[in-house]
C-alpha cells in the first residue's frame, strides 16, 4: 500500500459513519467466506473420499467378491466399461451437436434458431433417472433388431467383427447405453460449440463468402480454425459428464465382468458410477470403503478432464483477449 | 480480322456458374418423402422408410449439384443436409421420451396417486407417491436453502470485491471445474461426511440437500456473476458519489438490479438438481411412509422412487415409475417456465 492510498482510506472514514464501515467489514467479510466454503467444499469432497477410501485400496481379497482379488483387479473392468460406454457416447454425440450448434449459430434464420436452441435445453432438462427409464423399457427393445442386425452383417468382418459378437436378446448392452448416455451429454456440447461458433468474427466470415466461397467452406476455413480450442474442450466437457454418469448405465446395461471388446454383449463391465449405485445397499462396511475408493478414482478422473477442459478454454480466451 | 470473333469467345468465360433453381432442395425433399411413403407402403418400417426417405435426400441433391454445379457446390449442399438431419436425429429422443412418459404416465395419475403413499394401512388401500413427491420437495428445499445464500455471496466476492485477484480467479476456475462433479461423487461426499459423524447406518434428508447443494452451487454462482457483471457502473458510482457504504450500495442498488437474473439462475439450478437420483440413493435412502423430518430417518424422493419401481420391474411397479416420472418432468417444466416468468417479472425497467 502506498501511502496516499492509506490516507484517502483514512478520510473517507472519518468521513462515512463508523456504523457503515462496520457493515462493510461484515458484508464483506461474509462475502470472502461464501467464496471460501465453496474451495473448502471442493477440498472436502477429495479429504472425506480420501479419509473413507483410503482402506478400501487394500482390503483382503474376499471382500473384492468373486470376480477379483485385488483393488486393481476391482477397478480395471470398471474402468473399462466406463470408457466403453462413454467412448460410445462422444462418438454418436459429438457430431451431432457440432451439427446442430451450426444449425443454431450459422444456418437457420434467427426465428427458426432460438426454438432449436429451447428444444436443446429442454433435452438437458430431463431428469437422467427418467432417460434411464425410458433407456431401459423402451429404447432397449427397440433397439433389438439393431442389435441382430449389428450380428448378422458386420460381425463376420475380422478386425470389426469383434465389435459385434452374441447379442443381448433384450438390447441391454454397452452399445444402448452408449446411446443413451450420447443423448444426455449432447446439450451440454452443443451449449459450448454453439457459444464459440457464434463468436467467430463477422469479417472473418463475410471475408470468405466474398471471395467466392460456398457456406460450408466459409465454415470450414473461419468458424472451426477460430473455434478449434472450443470444441475441444467442449468435448473434454462431455467426456467429464459422460465419466460420471449414473443412472443411464445403471437403469440400461445388464451387468457381468466379461472383459471382451464386444459392446452388444449379453454382459458387459458396469461403469465406477453404477457399480456404487448397484453395490451401496449391501452396506458391509468393507465394501464400501472399496466402492468410496472407487468413487475417490472417478473423481480424480473426472476432476483432470474437467480441469484440462477449462484450461484449454481459458487458455483460448486469453489469447483471443490479446 | 478477327477481333469481333475473339472478343466474342472472351464474352463466353461466365461470371456466375450454373446453379440448381432456387427450389431444388424443395424438391428433391418431396421426391425423396415420396420415396420414403412407398417404401412405407411396401411394407417396411416407419423408421426404415424415415431413414431410407433422407439417405435418398442427401445422396439425390448433392449428386444433382455435381452434374450443374460442380464438386465444391455438391460439397456445400451435402454438409448442410447433413446438418440439419443431425438437428432432425436429436429431436427424435426428446419428441420419443416426452410422448412416451405422457402415454404411460398421465393416466396414472389421479387423487389417490397424489395423496397416498406406498405404506398401507389397509389391504385394499390405493398406492400413491405422496411421500415421495414431500421428500422431493423439502430436499430440494433444503439445498436451495444451503446453495443460495453461498452462491450468491460468492459471487458477490467475485464481482465486487475480489475482482481481479489470485483468490477470486482461482474460486472462478474451481467453479467451472464444480461444475462437473459427477452427482454420484456429491452423493459419496455426503455419505462419508455424515457417516463420519453421525455412525455408519444414518440416513437422512439433510444428507440429500448437502450432496445436491454441492452440484447447485456453481450454477448459482455462475448465474449471479453473469447477471451482476451486467450491472452497469454508473448506478454503482452513482450510489458511491451520494455516500452510500458498499454494502448497502450492493444490497439496495446491484442486487435489486440483477434480481431478475438471479431469481432466474436460481430456477434453474432447481430445476437442474430436482431430478437426480444418485446421491439421494446414497444417504437419503428409501422408504414407504411419509417422512417430514429432514434431519432424521430415510427420505424417499420421486427419482429415486422411480428407479426403486424400475428395479421391481413388474407391471404395476412400471406403471408408478411412469406415473411418477410424469410429475418430475411437469416440475421441472414447470420451474423452467416459472423461470423464464420471473425473469419477466423482475427486469430492471428501463424507462
Amino acid at each position: 500500500m502506498t501511502a496516499p492510498t492509506a490516507e484517502a482510506e483514512e478520510a473517507s472514514a472519518n468521513w462515512a459513519s463508523a456504523r457503515a464501515g462496520v457493515g462493510d467489514r461484515i458484508f464483506a467479510g461474509s462475502a470472502l467466506a461464501a467464496g471460501l466454503t465453496i474451495l473448502a467444499a471442493l477440498a472436502g469432497v477429495f479429504v472425506f473420499l480420501a479419509v473413507k477410501g483410503a482402506s478400501g485400496f487394500t482390503k483382503p481379497a474376499e471382500v473384492y467378491g468373486p470376480h477379483a482379488e485385488s483393488f486393481l483387479g476391482y477397478v480395471v473392468p470398471l474402468l473399462v466399461g466406463t470408457f466403453t460406454a462413454s467412448i460410445i457416447a462422444l462418438i454418436i454425440a459429438v457430431p451431432l451437436s457440432f451439427g446442430i450448434a451450426l444449425v443454431i449459430s450459422h444456418y437457420a434464420p434467427r426465428w427458426i434458431a432460438a426454438p432449436v436452441a429451447y428444444v436443446i435445453d429442454l433435452l438437458a432438462a430431463v431428469p437422467s433417472v427418467v432417460y434411464g427409464l425410458w433407456g431401459a423399457f423402451f429404447l432397449a427393445k427397440k433397439l433389438v433388431p439393431m442389435h441382430e442386425w449389428l450380428h448378422e452383417n458386420l460381425g463376420p468382418i475380422p478386425v470389426v467383427g469383434n465389435l459385434f459378437g452374441e447379442p443381448n436378446p433384450a438390447g441391454r448392452s454397452v452399445l444402448t447405453a452408449g446411446i443413451v448416455l450420447a443423448i444426455m451429454i449432447l446439450p451440454i456440447i452443443t451449449a459450448i460449440t454453439r457459444e464459440v461458433f457464434s463468436r467467430t468474427p463477422r469479417l472473418h466470415e463475410e471475408a470468405a463468402l466474398a471471395l467466392g466461397a460456398t457456406r460450408w467452406e466459409m465454415v470450414r476455413m473461419t468458424v472451426f480454425p477460430y473455434a478449434r480450442s472450443g470444441m475441444v474442450s467442449a468435448v473434454m466437457l462431455g467426456l467429464g459428464r459422460a465419466l460420471g454418469e449414473t443412472m443411464a448405465v445403471t437403469m440400461v446395461l445388464s451387468v457381468g465382468f466379461d472383459l471382451s471388446w464386444n459392446i452388444i454383449a449379453t454382459s458387459s463391465p458396469t461403469s465406477i458410477a453404477a457399480n456404487i449405485a448397484l453395490k451401496y445397499k449391501e452396506r458391509s462396511a468393507d465394501l464400501l470403503n472399496v466402492l468410496v475408493a472407487t468413487g475417490l478414482v472417478l473423481f480424480l478422473m473426472t476432476f483432470l478432464v474437467n480441469f484440462l477442459a477449462r484450461w484449454i478454454v481459458g487458455r483460448s480466451e486469453r489469447r483471443m483477449a490479446k | 480480322m478477327t477481333t469481333l470473333e475473339e472478343v466474342q469467345t472472351r464474352v463466353h468465360v461466365p461470371l456466375v456458374q450454373p446453379r440448381l433453381p432456387q427450389q431444388a432442395p424443395l424438391v428433391v425433399g418431396g421426391i425423396a418423402a415420396a420415396f420414403g411413403a412407398l417404401l412405407l407402403v411396401l411394407g417396411l418400417g416407419i423408421v426404415g422408410a424415415v431413414i431410407l426417405g433422407a439417405v435418398a435426400y442427401l445422396v439425390a441433391l448433392p449428386v444433382w449439384s455435381l452434374v450443374i454445379e460442380g464438386r465444391r457446390g455438391a460439397t456445400d449442399r451435402l454438409m448442410t443436409g447433413l446438418i440439419w438431419t443431425s438437428f432432425a436425429i436429436a429431436v427424435v429422443p426428446l419428441v420419443s421420451l416426452i410422448w412416451r412418459v405422457i402415454a404411460k404416465g398421465a393416466g396414472r395419475i389421479d387423487g389417490t396417486f397424489l395423496s397416498y403413499s406406498f405404506f398401507k394401512t389397509q389391504i385394499d388401500q390405493p398406492v400413491g407417491v405422496y411421500h415421495a413427491i414431500i421428500g422431493t420437495l423439502l430436499v430440494t428445499l433444503g439445498a436451495a436453502v444451503i446453495s443460495v445464500p453461498v452462491g450468491v455471496m460468492a459471487a458477490i466476492y467475485l464481482i465486487e470485491y475480489g475482482k481481479g485477484n489470485k483468490l477470486a480467479k482461482a474460486i472462478t476456475f474451481l467453479v467451472d471445474v464444480m461444475t462437473g462433479i459427477p452427482s454420484i461423487v456429491a452423493g459419496l461426499f455426503a455419505f462419508a461426511l455424515f457417516t463420519l459423524i453421525f455412525g455408519p447406518a444414518y440416513v437422512s434428508g439433510v444428507g440429500g440437500s448437502v450432496a445436491l447443494s454441492l452440484l447447485m452451487i456453481p450454477i448459482v454462482v455462475r448465474a449471479t456473476e453473469e447477471m451482476l457483471m451486467l450491472v452497469p457502473d454508473d448506478l454503482r458510482e452513482a450510489s458511491y458519489a451520494l455516500g452510500t457504504p458498499k454494502w448497502k450500495t450492493i444490497v439496495r442498488i446491484v442486487l435489486p438490479t440483477a434480481l431478475g437474473g438471479i431469481l432466474t439462475g436460481i430456477t434453474l439450478a432447481t430445476s437442474r438438481v430436482i431430478g437426480e437420483t444418485a446421491p439421494l440413493l446414497l444417504i437419503a435412502g428409501a422408504t414407504d411412509r411419509t417422512n417430514m423430518n429432514v434431519f432424521d430417518g430415510a427420505m424417499t424422493t420421486l427419482p429415486v422412487l422411480i428407479y426403486g419401481q424400475n428395479l421391481r420391474g413388474d407391471a404395476p411397479a412400471e406403471a408408478i415409475a411412469w406415473g411418477a416420472a410424469f410429475i418430475l418432468i411437469v416440475i421441472v417444466m414447470v420451474l423452467n417456465l416459472a423461470a423464464r416468468i420471473v425473469g419477466k417479472i423482475f427486469a430492471p425497467r428501463t424507462k
